[in-house]
């Protein structure tokens, strides 16, 4: 619990440094819960937004007979149309994010679940619902939900490496995916296919270790998937090295694709980076940074 | 085989080292073994194949070390031996000798020739060549035996203090007269006869070498007086270089431990032989000196040991009349002081005072009688070894000393009124001195014939009267009596210290006579007739490293023999005692002059250096290892292993640090406790209380200062923090202002330290609250147990006069005025320091200028920390009185706690009001 509440507070502590992030919401079916926050056109909401002249078609019960008596026209009053959106993440607890090259850096699911709690309090105090794929934490809002949040980011999960949830994801919603992506693709593939069937757009954020993106090694080695299922070995590892860069370009075109078929945004970060420079790009990632 | 330097034992081996470029190859073929590497990435590397199926080769740094390695276990087996030992001549068949000069000069350079010897002998081992060492000290004829009998015995062989004589040298040359050897001499450098001739006689015999330290030889004569100094001179061999040497001068400290007392630096100038240089000391440290030494030269002839003869005495001068307003010259001690104040120390003052300075004589003139305690200090002292010298006077003629019975420290009886001759109004001319007896210490003194004795007192004719003599008048009557006392003597003179009876004083017999006394003494050596046969016997001889050494069994020495004779073996340096002094006898004389030998030109003379022969197998083999374990740690490094394997040293390490860590963490336990108790208590205002063993008073106590401290905390200022008992043994006490101390009639009384902790305590501003308890029912007599205990208690401890506590005692007014103290008990006396005698009330003011300090103690028995206590939730513990009487009395004993702590805190600040009228008026209002 100690860890947990450390935990919360670095995440606070990233958080703390951007203001209130508000999250498109494109989508009105299906999710319409009202929220703080105003779309500037008439919609279902609680505050006054205009009257505008009855039209052909408009129901007679939706008439402001108040407005209307002072004119010889019919008004309808229309509210601002509030909406909460919900974003739903994954952050992948397998055994493969938990490595680190060095000491210097971070492991992969730190940084990971920090930039996600780090999202979910800018989202939440944006007013948003944020909640965790393939959990049992739904989208809330509250401080609560960050403390249920933190806990639940905490587990780990004893396979070699993780397949994205789709799990209690909100149709029309958000979601945000953080992992290494260097499992069987296949599982993203259909993830992301599956998210799009319902609507759902979002961001794959991939997270490597500046030794996944160097491949520093030298030598006769044997290689071995951190929780131990995969082994391979090599008499130089010197000479793998063009190869398995090649191999991890292509990963990363495929899920780049991937992502553009789906609408979704792609982008890698290296624990050697800074946490802010992440939360920052993720930032402008549901913000609308791409021109809406 | 030799290769410069080096030589090898088994130079085939290093054949072997052709091998290594193989070795480099096989090794260069092997591969390391695999590192094992987690990496998430090996998802992405499944399927990839090598290239290449050469696996990458052990870098080339690796292979060099284990090359060198492999090197250097080769060479070392070799058996490399740096400076290796060659037989220099061919004279190998031929038998070794030895020949040492084993004097005191050749201490100085024992240990090199003792070296060079094992070196000699263990070539001599390898040789198979048979060896014998001939001492010139002690010449005896030569024996053969094998080189290693001799190396054991090598331990057994040291310089001696003495120099071969010429005796020796001869019968040296008889004992290796036609003998086939080869000879080492061990040179000590000195000149003596008898040294070509022995030189002549080896070389007969086959090939000499003589081995001789370049380094010059230093010595010391032995230590003059002149002129109130010491003089001392030191002499070298090879005048060459100047040179500066420092001397010690080692004796006692006065806590008796040899220390150096003075170091004199002496400077040999260029060329010149001798250095010479005075040291002035105080008598004092001079008495104490026992020898010099030059510093830095460990032989004999650099030691001078010291005698009597360097002692300034003491002599206390004790006159039985202090006439000041008399003429100087008819003082009493005018004439002694006269005589002895070249060559003595002199000591003046009350007997008394002087005897514990222990002097070495002590004149009485004209001193009759004597007090008990000072007579059985005097004989005391004379037993112990004192001269006490006594002269006559009126006082003793008057007086009734030794007129029955013989005096205790008297030589003889004395007759009443003593004589007056050749006066106005007697017969007769005054009387001259007979010469001297062959027993008497005078004797061989001459007489000036213008000595006389006009009045004297009569020694009463006994048996022993013929032998306490040692001087007398032309008529037979004593002059001079003396008397043993155990180690030590009287003597009297029959006449004053003065020119009033005689005119001995007067005259240069009476210094010399004082001389023979050993009442002064400047002289050094005493002369050839003096020491004719007289025996003397060693006490600590010299070794011939300068070290003193219990004399043990050696027989006595002719005293004619220390002028006559030089050092040898029978007549060792050392100290002798004689018949009454000591006499310490010096390898130089005042007149020795060391020469240093000048040997033919035949002669090969060589150092006492020598290049060890060095083995450096071992050392090949340990730098192989060395290298190996390198090895294993590169080895580690470059598979990656290291970090576990550091990790593992480190918590290796870390257990056996912790260990003790923890041991000496429970050991320092309680000491951290006393620690943060003191450290509590001087950093909060802390009331304590006195552990006294009984538990439910020690609880009361903590509870009655406890709800002291409750009350202090609302109504003042003084905000005390959670009471402590302390304990007398072990506790800081200086960190509490105030102490509580119930008695009971059961409780330990503390040890000295504590009450030395208690005393310190109360001088310096401590106060201490003694409660009986038991309501003053005796007024602190022993009638009760409880103030029979307090009497104990308190009886070491440095307690002023004490008085009740009077009506102005600032106690009753430092925060609520007050004339009553009740505890649970409300008895009225109470008691503490007493006001000064001389305080006085002035007209006008409440109360007196009282003592400018904190009574040190309150003494009363009234229980106040029953009154005072309260459990943890402020209820008090102990009923009080009855009803609302008892409550007030309660009250009023919390006002007699809070008027004590104020008064502990703030001493006599309110006292200090009896001024604000005055300064009031200063003030001009």
């Amino acid at each position: 619990m100690n860890q947990t509440a450390q935990f919360r507070a670095r995440a606070e502590t990233e958080a703390a440094r951007l203001p209130a992030l508000l999250a498109r919401a494109e989508h009105l079916a299906g999710t319409v819960l009202l929220g703080e926050h105003g779309r500037r056109r008439p919609g279902m909401g609680d505050d006054f937004w205009q009257y505008r002249p009855m039209q052909p078609g408009d129901e007679l019960r939706m008439i402001d007979w108040r407005r209307s008596a002072r004119s010889d026209t019919q008004f309808l009053r229309q509210r601002e149309w509030q909406i909460a959106q919900s974003v739903t993440i994954w952050v992948d607890g397998a055994a493969s994010m938990r490595f680190a090259s060095s000491d210097d850096v971070p492991r992969k699911a730190d940084r990971a679940r920090l930039l996600a709690l780090a999202i979910a309090i800018l989202l939440n105090r944006a007013g948003e619902r944020t909640g965790l794929a393939g959990t049992d934490v739904p989208p809330r809002r509250g401080e609560a939900q960050i403390e249920r949040l933190a806990l639940a980011l905490a587990r780990d999960s004893d396979e070699d490496y993780g397949a994205p949830q789709t799990r209690g994801m909100m149709s029309h919603g958000r979601a945000l995916f953080l992992s290494d992506f260097l499992g069987d693709i296949g599982a993203v593939r259909d993830a992301l296919t599956e998210a799009a069937d319902r609507g759902v757009q979002g961001v794959v954020y991939q997270i490597l270790d500046p030794a996944e993106e160097s491949f520093p090694y030298r030598g006769r080695t044997i290689f071995e998937s951190v929780g131990g299922t995969l082994a391979h070995e090599t008499l130089k590892a010197s000479e793998l090295r063009a190869r398995y860069l090649d191999r991890l370009a292509r990963r990363k075109d495929e899920l780049e694709r991937l992502c553009a078929t789906t609408g979704w945004l792609f982008a890698t970060h290296h624990t050697s980076q800074t946490a802010q420079s992440a939360l920052l790009w993720l930032y402008n990632a549901f913000d609308g940074g791409h021109g809406r | 085989m030799i290769l410069g330097p080096l030589g090898f034992a088994a130079p085939w081996l290093l054949v072997a080292l052709a091998a290594l470029p193989v070795l480099w190859l096989i090794l260069r073929a092997v591969p390391p073994a695999p590192i094992r590497r987690r990496f998430p990435g090996v998802a992405l590397l499944l399927g990839l194949r090598d290239d290449d199926s050469v696996t990458d080769r052990t870098p080339w740094w690796l292979l060099l070390l284990r090359m060198l390695a492999v090197a250097a276990v080769i060479t070392g087996l070799a058996g490399p031996v740096l400076n290796p030992q060659t037989e220099q001549n061919d004279s190998t068949g031929s038998p070794l000798l030895v020949v040492l000069d084993n004097s005191w000069a050749s201490a100085r350079d024992w240990p090199a020739q003792s070296e060079l010897m094992e070196a000699l002998l263990s070539e001599a081992v390898r040789a198979s060549r048979t060896v014998a060492v001939l001492r010139l000290t002690d010449p005896e004829p030569l024996v053969f035996q094998t080189a290693d009998a001799w190396r054991s015995r090598l331990t057994g062989l040291a310089p001696v203090s003495w120099e071969p004589g010429p005796q020796d040298l001869a019968e040296a040359v008889a004992i290796v007269a036609d003998t086939n050897v080869e000879t080492r001499w061990f040179s000590d450098g000195l000149a003596r006869t008898g040294r070509d001739a022995l030189f002549d006689a080896l070389s007969a015999n086959g090939p000499v070498t003589i081995h001789e330290s370049a380094v010059p030889l230093i010595a010391l004569s032995p230590a003059e007086v002149a002129e109130g100094n010491i003089r001392l001179t030191a002499q070298r061999v090879r005048t060459t270089a100047a040179r500066e040497i420092m001397v010690d001068a080692h004796g006692r400290d006065p806590a008796g431990a040899m220390t150096v007392l003075a170091t004199l630096p002496l400077q040999f100038e260029a060329g010149s032989p001798v250095a010479t240089g005075d040291l002035s000391l105080p008598a004092e440290l001079r008495a104490r000196v026992t020898r010099f030494e030059i510093a830095g030269q460990r032989h004999a002839g650099a030691v001078t040991l010291t005698d009597d003869s360097l002692k300034r005495r003491e002599v206390a001068l004790i006159a039985g009349r202090e006439d000041r307003e008399g003429l100087e010259l008819l003082s009493p001690l005018h004439y002694l002081r006269q005589a002895l104040e070249p060559t003595a120390e002199l000591l003046s003052g009350s007997l008394s005072d002087v005897l514990p300075a222990n002097p070495d004589v002590v004149v009485l003139a004209d001193v009759a009688t004597l007090s008990d305690a000072e007579q059985a200090q005097l004989i005391d002292w004379t037993e112990r070894g004192g001269l006490l010298l006594r002269f006559a006077g009126p006082r003793l003629a008057a007086s009734d000393v030794s007129r029955a019975q013989e005096d205790p420290l008297m030589p003889v009886r004395l007759r009443a009124g003593g004589r007056t001759v050749g006066g106005a109004m007697s017969w007769g001319e005054p009387k001259a001195l007979a010469s001297f007896s062959e027993e008497s210490p005078f004797s061989g003194l001459t007489l000036p014939p213008d000595v006389t004795v006009s009045a004297q007192v009569m020694a009463q004719p006994d048996p022993t009267l013929a032998q306490r003599v040692i001087a007398q008048l032309t008529d037979g009557t004593p002059l001079v009596t003396r008397k043993r006392i155990g180690a030590g003597q009287v003597v009297l003179f029959h006449v004053t210290a003065n020119a009033e009876w005689s005119t001995l004083p007067l005259s240069g017999l009476f210094v010399q006579m004082l001389e023979r006394l050993a009442v002064s003494s400047s002289i050094a050596l005493p002369d050839l007739d003096e020491l004719t046969g007289t025996t003397w016997q060693p006490v600590q001889v010299l070794n011939g490293f300068g070290t003193l050494e219990d004399a043990g069994t050696l027989p006595g020495v002719d005293g004619a023999r220390f002028v006559q004779d030089r050092i040898a073996s029978d007549l060792r340096p050392g100290l002798y005692e004689g018949p009454d002094r000591r006499l310490a006898l010096n390898i130089l004389t005042g007149q020795t002059v060391l020469e240093g030998v000048t040997w033919p030109g035949t002669a090969t003379v060589v150092g006492l250096e020598r290049a060890a022969e060095t083995p450096l197998g071992g050392w090949l083999l340990a730098a192989a290892l060395m290298l190996l374990v390198a090895d294993v740690v590169a080895s580690l490094a470059l598979s990656g292993r290291l970090i576990p394997a550091r990790a593992a040293v480190g918590a290796l390490a870390a257990l056996l640090l912790s260990a003790p860590i923890m041991a000496e963490a429970q050991q320092s336990d309680t000491s951290l406790d006393d620690d943060a108790k003191a450290l509590l208590a001087s950093s909060e205002v802390v009331l304590a209380h006195i552990l006294t063993g009984d538990s439910r008073l020690d609880e009361a106590a903590h509870a009655g200062m406890r709800g002291l401290g409750e009350t202090l905390y609302f109504r003042t200022s003084v905000e005390p923090s959670e009471p402590v008992g302390v304990n007398l043994e072990t506790d800081e006490l200086a960190v509490y202002p105030f102490l509580y101390w119930p008695i009971t009639p059961d409780q330990p009384i503390p040890s000295d330290v504590a009450y030395l902790k208690l005393n310190d305590y109360l001088r310096t501003g401590g106060m201490i609250l003694f409660d009986t308890r038991d309501a003053n029912v005796s007024g602190f007599g022993a009638s009760s147990a409880n103030g029979r205990k307090l009497q104990q208690l308190a009886a070491p401890l440095d307690i002023p006069p004490l008085e009740p506590i009077p009506a102005d005692h600032v106690l009753t007014r430092t925060f609520y005025l007050l004339q009553d103290f009740p505890g649970r008990h409300t008895g009225r006396s109470v008691w503490v320091e007493s006001a000064p005698p001389d305080a006085e009330q002035v007209e006008g003011m409440p109360f007196r200028n009282l003592n400018d300090n904190v009574t040190p103690v309150v003494i009363g028995g009234n229980d106040w920390a029953a009154a005072w206590a309260i459990d943890e939730l402020g209820n008090p513990l102990f009923p009080i009185g009855r009803g609302f009487a008892g409550e007030r009395q309660r009250e009023l004993s919390y006002r007699f706690g809070v008027n004590l702590v104020m008064h502990v805190l703030t001493g006599n600040y309110k006292s200090d009001q009896v001024h604000v009228p005055a300064l009031l008026d200063r003030l001009g209002q």
